[in-house]
This record gives C-alpha cells, structure tokens and sequence, in this order.
C-alpha cells in the first residue's frame, strides 16, 4: 500500500448549483486516484459524474473542498495557472469527440503540445505520427478531423489528450458514441497506457462491463460516494 | 502549413477556410479606409487651395501701426477739479512705421524668418476717362514681393519687373483692366486719397482669381506708393514677413511682439474667417469619412462574431487543453488584424487611384486642376486608423471567446 503514488486527490469536495433551485450536486468526495491506475467513475444519471469531473479537470473551480494534483494544492490557483496545469498534466476524451474540423488529424493532435512548446514542431510532428500508430491510424493522419469515422475520431481524440504525456487522462463515457468493437479498442489502449507507461485515467461510464474491467470503480449516487468496489493492487 | 506560433497558426486556419468571408470583411475596410482617405486628402487640397489664394495677398506675418483709440477718461490732476469724460475714438495718426529699414533687419534677425519686405499701401481710384474704380495700389520692391507672394505665377500678361526702377509704371489687376477696357501698355490715371494725381503705364496684368482683388487691387513702384500718400521716401505703412512655416505663424508672430512697438499680426488671425470655414469643411469630412470607417469595422465585428458563435466547441476544446484567455484573444484579434490589414491596404490603393483620376480633372482657371493631392500624412494616418478600428472590432468578438466557460459547452 505505502508504495502506490496518489496523482490526484480530493479533501471533501461539495458544490452547489443554484438554478432552478438550491441543490447540492456534489456532498463530501474524498478520494485518491494513483499512478498508474485505470480508475472509473459510475453512478445513475443524474448522480454528478460528469459534474465530479469537470472539477477535478481543474475547468470548473467553484467548489468547496480541496484539490490535489501530484501533492500540489490546485484549489484557488488563477485562470492562467490553472490552463498550463491542464496543459501539462490533464488529457481529455470526450463522448463528442470535439475535433477542431478545419485541421488535419495530426494537426489536432498536435496542438496541445504546439501549445507547450517543450519540443520543435519537427519533434511535435514526429510524436504526433507515435501516437497515432499506438491507435492504429496512422493511415488517417493527414485527412481533415471531420471526414473520419466516430471510432476514428475518437481515437484521434485520444491520441491528442495523450500527445503531453499528461499524468491524469479523464473521459467522460469515452465509448459512449462507439459500438462493441471500436469499445474494445479504447479499453485495450487505456489497458496498454495505464499499465505500460504508468499514466493514471480516471473514466467516467455507464458501461458496466467497461467498468468492471477498470482497475477500480467508484460509485456516485446523489453526488455522494456509494461504494469502493475492487482494490489497485 | 507551418507556423512557429500555434495561436497566429490557428487564425490563419480559420482566415483561410472561411475566405469568403474574410474577403467581405476586407472589402468593408477597403471601402472604409478608401473613402477616408480619399475625403481627407480631398479637405485637405481645399484647405492648400484656399490657404494659397490667402498667401497670394498676404504674407505670414504683418507688421502695422494699430488705430490707437483714445482714452475715454481723463481723470483730474487734482480733487476738487472735473474728471473730463469723452467718446473714445480712433486717433488721427499716421500709419507710418518709424525706421523701417531696422526693423526688416530686426525681423531678419530670428532664424525662422525667411523674407521681409517694407510696402507701402495706398487707397486710390482708377480713372479711365468718366469710369472709375477704388482700390489699393500697392508700392513694393517688386523682387523681393514676387519672391514672397510669387505674383509671377499668376500673371495674365506683360511683365512683373517692368516696376522696378520705374516710377511711372502699374501692374493692375485683371478686373479693374476689364471694366476700364484698358491693355497693356495703355495709360492709366491714379488719384490717392490724399488728392495726388499721375498717369501710369500699365505694364502687367494679374489675375488672381478673387474677383475683389482683380478689380481693386494694383501694384507700383515703391516710390510712387509714397508720393501718391505726400510723404518721403522712408514711409512704410507694412512689413509683410514670411516664415519657415506658415502653421506656426502665431506663434512666432508672439514671439516677435515683445520686441516691437508696432502690432504684429499672424496670417491666420488676419483670414480667421476663412479658416474657420475651412475647419468646419475638415470636421464635416473628417466625421463623415470616419463614421463610414465604423461601419466598416461593424462588418468585421459581425463576422468574428459570427465565427465565435460557430466555434463556441472549438474554443471550449481549446480552453481545456490548456489555451489561456491570452491564447484565444490572441486567435481572434490576428483574425480581425489580418482582414483589417488586407482592407487596409487594399483601401490605400484604392484611395490613391481615386486620387490620382481626379488630381488630373481639370476645372478651368483660376482653381487649375482639382485641388486635391497625395500627402504621405494622409496615408499613414488613414492605415493606423485602419490598424486601430479593426483592432478595436476584432477585440470585443476575442475577449467574448476569451470568456466562454468550456464547461458550459460541455455540458450540452
Ligand atoms: N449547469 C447546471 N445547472 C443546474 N443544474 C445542473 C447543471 N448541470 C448539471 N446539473 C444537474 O446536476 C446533476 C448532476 O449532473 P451531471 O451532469 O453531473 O450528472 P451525470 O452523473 O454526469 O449524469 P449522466 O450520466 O446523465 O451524464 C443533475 O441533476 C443535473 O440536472
Ligand atoms: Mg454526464
């Protein structure tokens, strides 16, 4: 136990939402989510998954409780903070895969990592085309986003929240959109990242056999946690 | 497509994919910033025109004895005797300058003075057998006022520096030729108002283009100026100055005032009235041509707005892959810069060639050609100010996108 590397953490994180009337969304989330770890998220709709995400995604920082990411307090920092944060350390896939239509796959990969300026574009270009041979559309790179498949899309999506070699990767219901075969595709390619380059993915689904297949899952219901069912060995 | 920023990348992604709108923008700002300048340089080859017809007659800066008036209250030596009250009333003093030549010398003297010149102004009346007309001869040293006023350039007939030395010659003005039906080299009588006869050759004729001064208006021989007012050869009524530059006449003309016990007056003080005029025209043009410009600069907030609106998940994504509000300001001001610097430019061609078509419109004399001309002033005011709306139309579409909370997007 005392070896695994908690990533991210949560201290009793609530948050209200006030229209149409007062109501606590999320109540008392404490959590750890570890190196490594394929994490995911149930719970019946409605119960704030994908409202519990969005916070710990550092987009949305009105809440109360605290936040950890690598032992640093990100509750309260700036905008600006906040942005290089997600920036380096956060990849996102999304149900709607959200590719920017008018570039090239490997463009939209790109671009996060354009954004950090860490590497040259020639280098940029280079992990880019990495990252889509790990997905198995290489052949698709220079295509624009919009005429690809919905499986196709959302590996591209994929391959760019992993382009920073972010710590944390979060979904939210990243197979919701996919039938049973591209499904087995993601998870097989969240098992590889997860297990062989140690990155954390915290998924939020409502696939229960996805699910179960996860390191760990957390239940939400009502904005609470119900249960902690398996253990990361 | 390869560009080391990504934010100027992704604009020019967008200014591409989208070119027509990006070409309807930039044909707003064209227009806009054509017909700025076009209007601008049009007020300001008025304002040159009519600047020139004023320096056709006088000079930067006049140098006159001022009416004196009297004073109103003589107050008692003494109490107990009467204080006298009068009405006040101009002094019947001479006009005439003490010492002229010291002064153009003491004139001369500052750096920023380029000529001076001594004249002598006399109201007579021009007689041709029963036909007559008033008006004012002025006696000059004909070079040095051709050098001033450059009444060369504007002569209809005969010759300038026939006056110099002549004592018995006139160049009249074209008007006053017109109504007493004489030509050159035709005799003319002149009596001053102080009762002294001559008669004059004519030997040049002027046209100036004011009717006013072509019929009243007449140049002599120095010398002949002072013997038509009864006086010596050392009377001057006037010192007409001319500087380095013209805007700057009033002030220098305060500068010189101190020094001197005469009244020295700028240009612009003395034409007020039209200066004023031709303020009014600049401003009226000036508001016009600028409102025109606003619109434009509308077309290229509409579209950026328009584009922000369409690509509301683009910025969400953007945002949470770590782009600050900097970034995406960044995105869009390059946008509108981009289609405003297109207009712009193009808008400057434009504008040049309008000017060129009717810089070489000819409307018959006096005006010459359409007064209008290419001043680089001009240009380069009317491209920042491009620079500056668009910025400003591209800026408020930014700062909105800047503002989209990615979270809000996501949740739809
Ligand atoms: N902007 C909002 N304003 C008010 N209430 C909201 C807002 N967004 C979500 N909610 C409410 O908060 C609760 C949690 O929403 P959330 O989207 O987190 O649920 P979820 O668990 O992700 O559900 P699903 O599985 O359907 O995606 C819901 O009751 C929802 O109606
Ligand atoms: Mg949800």
């Amino acid at each position: 136990m005392s070896e695994k590397k908690a990533i991210l953490r949560t201290e009793g994180i609530g948050k209200y939402f006030y229209t149409p009337v007062k109501f606590k969304v999320l109540d008392g989330i404490s959590f750890e989510a570890y190196k490594g770890e394929f994490l995911t998220l149930v719970g019946k709709s409605g119960s704030g998954k994908s409202t519990l995400l969005y916070c710990l995604s550092t987009m949305d920082s009105d809440y109360e409780g605290k936040l950890y990411i690598n032992e640093e307090q990100v509750t309260g920092k700036k905008a600006d903070e906040l942005a290089a944060l997600r920036n380096n350390s956060i990849g996102f896939i999304f149900q709607f895969h959200y590719l920017l239509p008018e570039f090239s796959c490997l463009k939209n990969i790109m671009l996060p990592a354009l954004k950090k300026q860490a590497y040259s574009y020639e280098e940029i270009e280079t992990r880019a085309y990495e990252k889509l041979k790990l997905l198995g559309i290489e052949d698709q790179a220079l295509k624009p986003a919009s005429k690809l498949s919905g499986g196709q899309q959302q590996r591209v999506s994929i391959a760019r929240a992993l382009i920073n070699d972010p710590d944390i990767i979060m979904c939210d219901e990243p197979t919701g959109n996919l039938d049973s075969k591209n499904t087995q595709i993601v998870f097989d390619t969240f098992k590889k990242i997860t297990s062989e380059l140690g990155q954390t993915i915290i998924a939020v689904t409502h696939d229960l056999d996805f699910a179960k297949a996860s390191d760990r899952t957390i239940e939400l219901a009502d904005g609470k946690i119900l249960t902690h069912n398996k253990t990361f060995q | 497509m390869k560009v080391k920023n990504v934010n100027i990348d992704i604009a020019l992604t967008h200014i591409f994919t989208r070119k027509k709108q990006t070409i309807v923008a930039a044909l707003g700002v064209m227009l806009g910033i054509a017909v700025y300048l076009f209007m601008n340089s049009l007020s300001a080859g008025f304002t040159r025109y009519s600047t020139n017809e004023i320096f056709k007659n006088s000079a930067h800066i006049k140098l006159y004895k001022e009416d004196a008036i009297s004073e109103p209250l003589i107050p008692s030596a003494d109490t107990g005797q009467l204080n006298v009250i009068v009405n006040p009333q101009i002094l019947q003093e001479s006009k005439k300058l003490i010492n002229p030549q010291a002064l153009i010398q003491q004139l001369k003297q500052y750096p920023f003075i380029t000529h001076a010149i001594a004249q002598v102004n006399v109201d007579v009346f021009y007689n041709n057998g029963k036909s007559q007309l008033t008006g004012t001869a002025n006696g000059v040293d004909i070079t040095a006022a051709d050098a001033m006023f450059n009444i060369t350039s504007y002569m209809l007939a005969g010759n300038l520096h026939d006056l110099q030395d002549n004592v018995n010659a006139i160049v009249i003005g074209k008007g006053i030729a017109e109504k007493l039906n004489l030509g050159l080299e035709d005799n003319i009588t002149i009596t001053s108002s102080q009762g002294v006869n001559k008669l004059l050759k004519i030997k040049g004729i002027f046209s100036t283009g004011n009717t006013f001064t072509d019929q009243s208006k007449s140049y002599v021989n120095i010398h002949t100026a002072q013997q038509f007012a009864k006086e010596n050869t050392t009377y001057v009524t006037t010192i007409y100055a001319n500087t380095n530059n013209s805007d700057r006449a009033i002030q220098y003309a305060k500068k010189i005032q101190p020094s001197m016990r005469y009244k020295v007056e700028a240009w612009q003080i003395t034409n007020a009235d039209v200066l004023s005029g031709n303020k009014v025209r600049s401003t009226l043009m000036g508001a016009i041509s600028l409102s025109i410009l606003i619109v434009a600069a509308f077309g290229i907030y509409n579209i950026l707005n328009m584009t922000v609106m369409q690509k509301l998940n683009d910025i969400a994504i953007l945002k949470a892959t770590g782009f600050s509000k900097k970034d995406v300001i960044t995105i869009f001001v390059t946008e509108a810069v981009i289609m405003g610097l297109l207009g712009s430019v193009a808008g400057l061609l434009m504008g040049a060639i309008l000017i060129a078509i009717m810089a070489n419109i000819y409307m018959g004399p006096p005006a010459g050609y359409f007064p209008i001309y290419f001043n680089a002033t001009i240009f380069a005011y009317s491209f920042l100010l491009g620079a500056l709306v668009t910025f400003c139309a591209g800026y408020i579409p930014a700062l909105k996108a800047a503002r989209i909370d990615p979270v809000e997007i996501f949740r739809k």
